[in-house]
């Protein structure tokens, strides 16, 4: 007996590599959660080509979408050219012929972790976002049976109660990702790890925001033009990072989310955190004819 | 009014109606039965709660008291009875009919529950101050300053310390533990409070203190309150009716002098004169 008797023959693999069936089941749930804006829908999640935890939600969401006229992104912590974010990137390409960029205007999927790009997303555009933890109530309700029992009943009480914790101890809110924000005044999601700074974003936004959890099995959704609100007392207002001061080393741009690099003589300095938004000022600034998109914020509010 | 009070499904005792029950009842409870297999807990109780006054449940171990208690939080759902509470501006209706949601609104507003157990009805992990504010969150308060300030108020209206408002309830005494509880329990000022057992296993001095101060709020708020205890002393310091329940069935109910001084039930004054 050998290996090659108990293997079946090599075929070529599907395309956007998951079967048409898990393709479809993607869809169906897809569709559920784009209908109840925030709801956790479960999945059948399949295995693909990267570990559990490194983005295997976000990346069957993108091959379900994927067309041979994609033009897909993918970046990891505002940068285009990490390990994980290039290898999602080439395997996209390769599994589904679809073209890769950099730029956030020219593509129409833009698979996330941990950040949304600074300049504004379009109607035709897509956004999925990698998310290690779907559920804001673990952290108060590890039961996931009574969790839901929870959302269902809209119990958010102990979810505010972090927060009044956190004023009453440290005098400010301290969540600094994942933080708890409402979708369509009914359920309360947590929006993946994006910092504070990216949530507004999310707010009546004009493109498709879907959200996946591959280990955890569970997709949810913020279609455009839906109510994103951050759990706010009404006397504490919601506050973004203190990012509006600082100014990029490289592009000289400033009012935007930056990366603090620490230096030896005990100062920082600052980078724009969406790496290709910064390259597309340095070559602005040296005169290419660059196209810069609107962006969500200026001199570091939102609009 | 006087009349259902009257019934006296055990005994058969007419006995003079007290000052409070001239008014329409807050609570009533009718026919309540609930078996849990075998086991029969309740057996069609009736129950009726004045405005301002203190209903006090006795009875032995596995007497039903505490099953009760819960049918009244609404955490159970019997297997025959009603239950109407009259709330201003609220329909009239039997509120074990409401579902899992309503119910959490109409606990979360008008009804308010110290258990025997803290761990039952307080976050361990959280702020004192944080667990009374939990019951304002609920009911939609969203103002963190509200929030504060309401939770001081209750919790120095239980007489806690307010230096200690921010400390956790594992950090806590078990006396102090009660006092959390009952600040969370009265901070929306609910139409009836439920306590059950809330000094069982606390010493005597402290028991005392605790005491004192639900007599106080009783007095100077005017809060309805349903006692549970299996302690008679408890019972006497506190309550203006009482209610003998014995194997799932309501055996005697008076006023609390007449079940004291003149107990009718035999089960009554073994159980009075027990303890006495």
């Amino acid at each position: 007996m050998t290996l090659q008797k108990l293997t079946r023959p090599w075929t070529a693999f599907n395309y956007g590599f998951l079967d048409e069936s898990a393709k479809r089941e993607l869809r169906r749930r897809i569709l559920k959660a784009i209908a109840v804006p925030g709801y956790q829908v479960p999945y059948a999640s399949r295995e693909v080509p990267i570990a559990r935890g490194w983005g295997t939600g976000g990346l069957q969401v993108t091959l379900t979408l994927l067309k041979p006229t994609s033009v897909v992104k993918v970046i990891d912590q505002g940068a285009d050219d990490s390990v994980n974010a290039s290898s999602i990137r080439k395997f996209v390409g390769r599994v589904g012929g679809a073209v890769e960029t950099e730029d956030t205007m020219e593509a129409t999927i833009i698979q996330s972790r941990h950040r949304i790009p600074e300049e504004k997303l379009r109607e035709d555009q897509i956004l999925v976002l990698q998310v290690p933890n779907p559920e804001p109530l673990r952290p108060v309700q590890p039961d996931m049976s009574v969790a839901r029992e929870m959302h269902g009943d809209a119990d958010y009480g102990q979810l505010w109660l972090i927060l009044y914790e956190q004023l009453v101890k440290a005098g400010r809110i301290m969540q600094g990702s994942s933080y708890p924000s409402m979708v369509n005044g009914r359920h309360v999601m947590t929006p993946s790890p994006i910092p504070r700074w990216d949530v507004p974003k999310l707010n009546q936004a004009d493109h498709l925001t879907i959200l996946s959890a591959g280990r955890e099995k569970r997709i949810f959704a913020v279609p455009p033009y839906t109510s994103v609100e951050p759990l706010v007392f009404d006397d504490v207002p919601y506050r973004v990072e203190d990012h509006q001061d600082k100014t990029c080393y490289r592009s000289d741009v400033s009012g935007f989310f930056m990366n603090e690099l620490p230096q030896d003589d005990g100062s920082s300095l600052y980078e724009l955190s969406d790496s290709h938004f910064g390259v597309k000022n340095i070559q602005k600034s040296e005169g290419e004819a660059i196209e810069i998109g609107e962006t969500w914020y200026k001199n570091g509010r939102v609009k | 009014m006087a009349a259902a009070y009257f019934d006296g499904r055990a005994t058969g005792v007419e006995r003079q109606p007290p000052r409070l029950m001239l008014a329409e009842p807050i609570l009533t409870m009718r026919g309540i039965a609930r078996s849990y297999g075998d086991v029969r807990a309740l057996a069609g109780v009736d129950a009726t709660v004045y405005p301002g006054e203190v209903l006090g449940i006795v009875g032995e171990s596995g007497s039903g008291k505490s099953t009760l208690l819960r049918m009244m939080n609404l955490e159970d759902t019997p297997d025959a009875g009603t239950y109407h509470l009259a709330l201003p501006g609220h329909e009239d209706r039997n509120l074990f009919t409401l579902d899992r949601f309503e119910r959490r609104m109409l606990r979360a507003h008008h009804i308010g529950i110290v258990y025997q157990n803290p761990h039952l009805g307080l976050l361990m992990n959280h702020t004192s101050s944080g667990n009374v504010a939990e019951r304002l969150l609920i009911a939609g308060k969203r103002n963190f300053a509200e929030l504060r300030e309401r939770a001081r108020e209750s919790l120095d209206a239980s007489e806690f310390p307010i230096e200690r408002m921010d400390a956790r309830p594992r950090e806590l005494s078990g006396g102090m533990q009660q006092r959390v509880q009952l600040a969370k329990a009265i901070a929306l000022e609910p139409a009836v409070l439920l306590l059950d057992e809330p000094t069982t296993g606390l010493d005597v001095s402290v028991q005392a203190l605790v005491l004192d101060t639900l007599k106080r709020l009783q007095r100077d708020r005017r809060i309805t309150m349903v006692l549970v205890s299996h302690d008679l002393g408890v019972i006497r310091t506190m309550a203006d009716r009482v209610m003998v329940m014995r194997r799932g069935e309501v055996v005697e109910q008076g006023l609390a002098d007449q079940i004291f001084q003149d107990p009718q039930h035999e089960y009554t004054q073994q159980l009075v004169h027990a303890k006495l």
